[in-house]
């Protein structure tokens, strides 16, 4: 049963060693390690478009057992097929570039959008040996990488030449900056607690204990925040289909729409192994192999998104700003300075005990700091009536006097 | 405190992940109508069928196309021998006063309702057509009509065949 367990690297070790003995001895070690760095590129790339397939048909599936329907069941067995008749669909259709929209960032904006999600997943430890590659900054490297989707984003509703493009695309910047704030300081929880942005030492450090039992807050922070960094429901303003058509990809159709709904779950799929990664231990868990641990907290943690999808309405855009900038923030801020604080009165690791009171201190600040966060009269205006409101309406614009 | 509202939302939502799904299959389950259900195609029983034109003259579109000739031994009582019998199907609007017109329940509501086709002129059925169909039904139905009322067996003699012979009509 040991080959199952390191299945990865033991496959890289014996196709290694057949190709050193295929290749003639002229040829330099440099192009095995090429070969072997592409072979390996190949299957983490191939890696989320899978991912993806299944959980298309997971969240069809689970949000139509949450509205009380079947979802698909009718292409291949349980209609587990459903996902690929989908992508000869989109693969198939027609690739429409409006008139008027700039061409070269229209079409390059797919691209730009789906590259950065591909290459988080090269930092992501899929078990004790099984990583692309073992980076010391790999937290800030996957954060980093991901804000270029803010970028990609505003590049395709501005190219659109559309008008609900743009909102989307002004909507998506606002919103993703912000929220891109409390989910690093979130994270630093988990990185001072650690000593390290490596994920694979992160991991190790989780052996005995995952650590959402010494962030709880920290946790919820990260998840909220995530959900509006992935434009999870209810966060989903920016292709919020029942105002602005589909947000920013409103122009966009056949592959390049593909390649946006597919960097979307890629990247729904990278944030979910990030948090089974950073709070609920990563692959480690007893019988099963590394990375088939890592694909099922990954999914446990898609399945509560799809919850959340299913419970929440959407949000007013200044709801979810206030959310950002009113609550999430100073609670991050606290969470961070509470847990460095632990850390350094608990030098050798955190004790036990501090686990229920981490929880309480997490649901009393979150108790106290819901009362900066009032969403009444924030963004309503007295209009005046009669001939106050003609007034009103005449008023020379920027408030001069007459 | 803040959040319960949310906490309690998600609740309610799990619940719901072990109800029965309404969804009905349709090709397989099909969801029961009510008896005054319209919208099913009409079947006509031409051994019903006297040729009194009745359902034509009730047909507010005039999408039913009858033509008659009378026929048969004056002595014995004459019948009307229909020579066209025709529904538009495309034009009906399914309101169903033909059925209430039929003085003999020759055309009762309660054929196919799937019934998608992909050539308009394949609407226009005449009276082979509308046989064909109405024999469907019975066939499908263990000889009855759409109206609940058992039909004759396909080896007893049809209805009309057997019209009183006492009642003569020449006086």
């Amino acid at each position: 049963m040991d080959w199952f367990y390191e299945l990865w690297p033991k496959l890289g070790e014996a196709f290694r060693g057949w190709l050193e003995s295929a290749l003639p001895d002229s040829i330099e070690g440099w192009v095995i390690y090429l070969v072997l760095g592409l072979l390996s590129m190949l299957v983490i790339v191939n890696l989320p478009i899978v991912g993806v397939m299944a959980m298309i048909y997971m969240e069809r599936r689970l949000l139509g057992r949450f509205q009380n329907r079947l979802g698909p069941n009718r292409v291949g067995p349980f209609g587990i097929l459903q996902p690929v008749a989908d992508a000869i669909k989109i693969m198939t259709k027609e690739d429409i570039v409006p008139n008027g929209v700039d061409r070269i960032v229209f079409n390059i904006a797919p691209i730009v959008m789906l590259t950065p999600i591909l290459l988080m997943f090269a930092v992501i430890p899929y078990g004790g040996d099984t990583f692309l590659t073992n980076l010391n900054v790999g937290i800030l490297f996957i954060v980093a990488i991901t804000a270029v989707d803010t970028i990609a984003i505003f590049m395709a509703g501005w190219s659109s030449n559309n008008k609900y493009a743009l909102f989307g695309a002004m909507r998506a910047v606002a919103q993703l900056v912000s929220y891109e704030i409390p989910l690093l300081i979130a994270i630093l929880g988990v990185v001072v607690i650690t000593g390290t942005m490596n994920l694979n030492e992160i991991v190790a450090h989780q052996s005995s204990l995952p650590l959402i039992l010494f962030q709880p807050l920290g946790f919820v922070i990260f998840f909220v925040a995530i959900s509006a960094e992935l434009n999870r429901s209810p966060f989903d303003l920016l292709e919020a289909d029942s105002e602005i058509i589909a947000g920013f990809h409103t122009e966009y159709s056949g592959m390049k729409f593909g390649m946006f709904q597919l960097a979307e779950f890629a990247a729904l799929m990278g944030y979910s192994a990030v948090i089974a990664t950073l709070y609920l231990s990563g692959w480690e868990g007893p019988g099963l192999p590394g990375y088939l641990w890592l694909f099922v907290k990954v999914f446990f943690i898609f399945g509560i998104f799809v919850w959340t999808r299913a419970t929440l309405p959407r949000l007013r855009i200044d709801q979810v700003m206030a959310l950002a900038w009113k609550f999430l923030l100073p609670l991050s801020f606290l969470n961070v300075a509470i847990t460095a604080v632990e850390v350094v009165v608990w030098e050798n690791g955190l004790p036990e005990w501090l686990i229920p009171v981490n929880i309480v201190i997490g649901a009393g600040l979150v108790a106290i700091m819901h009362r900066g966060l009032n969403f009444q009269g924030q963004t309503r205006q007295v209009v005046p009536s009669g001939p106050e409101r003609l007034a009103a309406i005449n008023r020379p614009v920027g408030g001069g006097t007459e | 405190m803040y959040g319960l509202g949310i906490a309690k939302g998600m609740i309610v939502t799990f619940k719901h992940l072990f109800r029965k799904p309404f969804t009905v299959q349709y090709p397989e389950e099909v969801v029961p109508r009510g008896s005054r259900f319209r919208g099913y195609e009409f079947t006509w029983y031409e051994d019903r069928c006297t040729g009194c034109a009745s359902c034509a003259k009730y047909c507010p579109l005039g999408t039913i196309n009858i033509v008659t000739h009378p026929e048969g031994d004056p002595k014995q009582g004459m019948d009307y021998a229909i020579d066209i019998f025709d529904i538009d199907t495309g034009r009906c609007m399914f309101c169903g006063l033909c059925v209430e017109a039929c003085p003999y329940e020759a055309i009762q509501a309660g054929g196919p309702l799937d019934d998608a086709t992909y050539d308009f002129e394949s609407l226009y059925r005449d009276k082979h057509k509308l046989t064909e169909m109405a024999q469907e039904h019975l066939h499908g139905h263990d000889f009855t009509y759409p109206n609940g009322k058992q039909a004759p067996q396909p080896d007893e003699k049809p209805l009309h065949i057997g019209l009183p012979v006492e009642r003569d009509r020449t006086r």
